[in-house]
């Protein structure tokens, strides 16, 4: 892998840092008029979701991470792995509990995720911004409620819980934000 | 191809405008515009400075000869002091052979201006003066660099080693690789720069004067602390504004410091700069007792504008040029 210098920074690269996969969040240059130059660098580690700031000195190197967003349909678990599929050339990947972490509770079958590759090997998940899911189970709320207030708890077919309007029943299929795991609404028929 | 520029028409106004309230300012107080070559034999020799370089092909000389863009007009604007001009200011390009980024570009506007009879404490009341006119600002508020970095990073750096430093790099967080292999100047200013400087003149201008002498560039030592220089650096909402001098003025003293520069600049891997010895010839003849600033336009339009990074105020910054 390529490597970097500091002149190159800039949001979104990927760069290896303690040995691991990182992308550049933000790159700021300091340089006092009379002195020395500095990149002030903040960082995401991608394997431990780490964000970190780190200062180089400016025209330093550092190595590149051959790192790799692909779009891939969710299948299935066998347990142990988590299988996903290219929907153009159907070669699949299998992503282990490590790279699934959380996201787990929003995987829903043939919805496409971006799988973060390093060196080839999933290393994140991450599900679309939306899915739609079935509510297994919530207690039973008040006819009428529309204006949302308050909510209930409500537990999803892939054991996510979130809070929902009290008008919203068990079996019904809604659709919820991955990225704040909040309710957005009930999924369209 | 991205040939627009990268500004609005309301920021091509602003710089207009704001131009025009400088030349006012300096027309009021009877300081003389001036214009110097942006092109010199000579350079500046500081260790973090590095000019950009060109090739003479016609010189009278009959030789080639390598020719420097100017980092700032100083040398050339202090020849004209040494000529007996009186105060004078001037409007021009400085170029500095470094990264751009928020707050930089290798070409820039710079204002420069000498005020003879002057000190560095009556020419930062100048400087606050200016930014009154330009930005209405409050009055500035003023504090020594050993003061702002005892306050704000808990170090005496007039008294301080390397070890002490060092912790203090940890105790704020400042992750760096091998920070041993920084120069005891390279820590302060990363300390100044990461720790002192997003707390200072949030509200309004800081003066910070007193610099240490290890970074007294082209100001005189003070006379009643020596471990400190006559030298000023003007700071406002995160941008580094100005820097100024109570002038060196003594010629011997003056060749000592760029002579150690080189030395230094050896040291750190990079090549030794031509001394401009017109330059010292002028300070042999006599520069008058005088101080001089160097104010960043760019940074200041962007002050006034409200503009986050500065290719919002330049029509075509490094990457478009």
């Amino acid at each position: 892998m390529a490597n970097y210098s500091t002149n190159e920074f800039k949001a979104g690269l990927k760069i290896m840092l303690d040995g691991e996969p990182c992308n550049i969040m933000e790159n700021e240059y300091v340089k006092p008029g009379k002195g020395q130059a500095f990149n002030r660098v903040r960082i995401r580690k991608l394997i431990s979701g780490k964000v970190l700031e780190k200062t180089f000195r400016s025209g330093e190197s550092v190595e590149g991470a051959d790192v790799m967003d692909t779009e891939l349909a969710y299948l299935y678990t066998d347990g142990e792995f988590y299988h996903f599929m290219n929907n153009e050339t159907f070669e699949q990947i299998a992503a282990d509990e490590k790279a699934v972490g959380d996201n787990v509770k929003w995987l829903v079958e043939n919805d496409v995720c971006t799988i973060t590759l390093w060196n080839g090997s999933p290393i994140t998940v991450t599900p679309p911004n939306f899915v739609e899911l079935e509510i297994t189970e919530t207690d039973p709320g008040l006819k009428g409620d529309t204006a949302g207030t308050g909510g209930k708890p409500a537990t999803l077919s892939t054991g996510a819980v979130v809070r929902v309007p009290l008008f919203v029943q068990t079996g019904e299929v809604i659709k919820v934000d991955t990225r704040s795991g909040e309710y957005a609404s009930r999924a369209q028929k | 191809m991205q040939w627009q520029p990268t500004t609005s028409h309301q920021q091509r106004l602003a710089r207009a405008d704001l131009l025009h309230q400088i030349r006012d300012f300096f027309y009021t107080r009877q300081v003389l515009e001036v214009d110097t070559p942006l092109l010199s034999r000579g350079t500046v020799t500081d260790v973090h400075l590095a000019a950009f370089a060109t090739r003479f092909n016609h010189d009278s000389s009959g030789q080639p000869q390598d020719l420097y863009l100017q980092t700032s007009p100083e040398f050339a604007m202090k020849r004209l002091l040494c000529a007996g001009s009186g105060p004078i200011y001037q409007i021009c390009k400085a170029f500095r052979h470094e990264g751009a980024g928020r707050w930089h570009n290798p070409e820039f506007t710079m204002l420069e201006w000498y005020r003879t009879g002057f000190d560095h404490v009556q020419l930062m009341h100048e400087v606050d003066a200016l930014l009154q006119h330009t930005l209405d600002t409050e009055p500035g508020e003023y504090i020594s660099y050993q003061q702002a970095m005892i306050r704000w990073a808990g170090l005496d750096p007039l008294a301080c080693h390397k070890p002490a430093l060092l912790e203090a790099l940890t105790t704020h967080h400042i992750d760096i690789d091998e920070p041993d292999s920084l120069t005891v100047d390279g820590l302060l200013q990363l300390v100044f720069s990461l720790v002192v400087e997003p707390q200072i003149g949030q509200q309004v201008p800081c003066f910070v004067h007193g610099f240490p002498a290890s970074q007294a560039a082209l100001a005189r030592l003070n006379s009643q602390d020596p471990r400190t220089a006559d030298r000023f650096e003007v700071y406002y909402r995160g941008a580094e504004l100005a820097n100024g001098f109570y002038e060196l003025s003594a010629p011997r003293e003056q060749r000592q410091r760029f002579i150690q520069d080189n030395a230094l600049r050896l040291t750190a891997g990079y090549p030794e700069m031509p001394i401009d010895e017109h330059f010292l010839a002028a300070l042999e003849a006599g520069l008058p007792d005088c101080a001089g600033v160097a104010l960043g336009i760019d940074r200041l339009l962007m002050l006034k504008t409200g503009a986050s990074c500065i290719t919002e105020v330049l029509n075509f910054g490094i990457d478009r040029a």
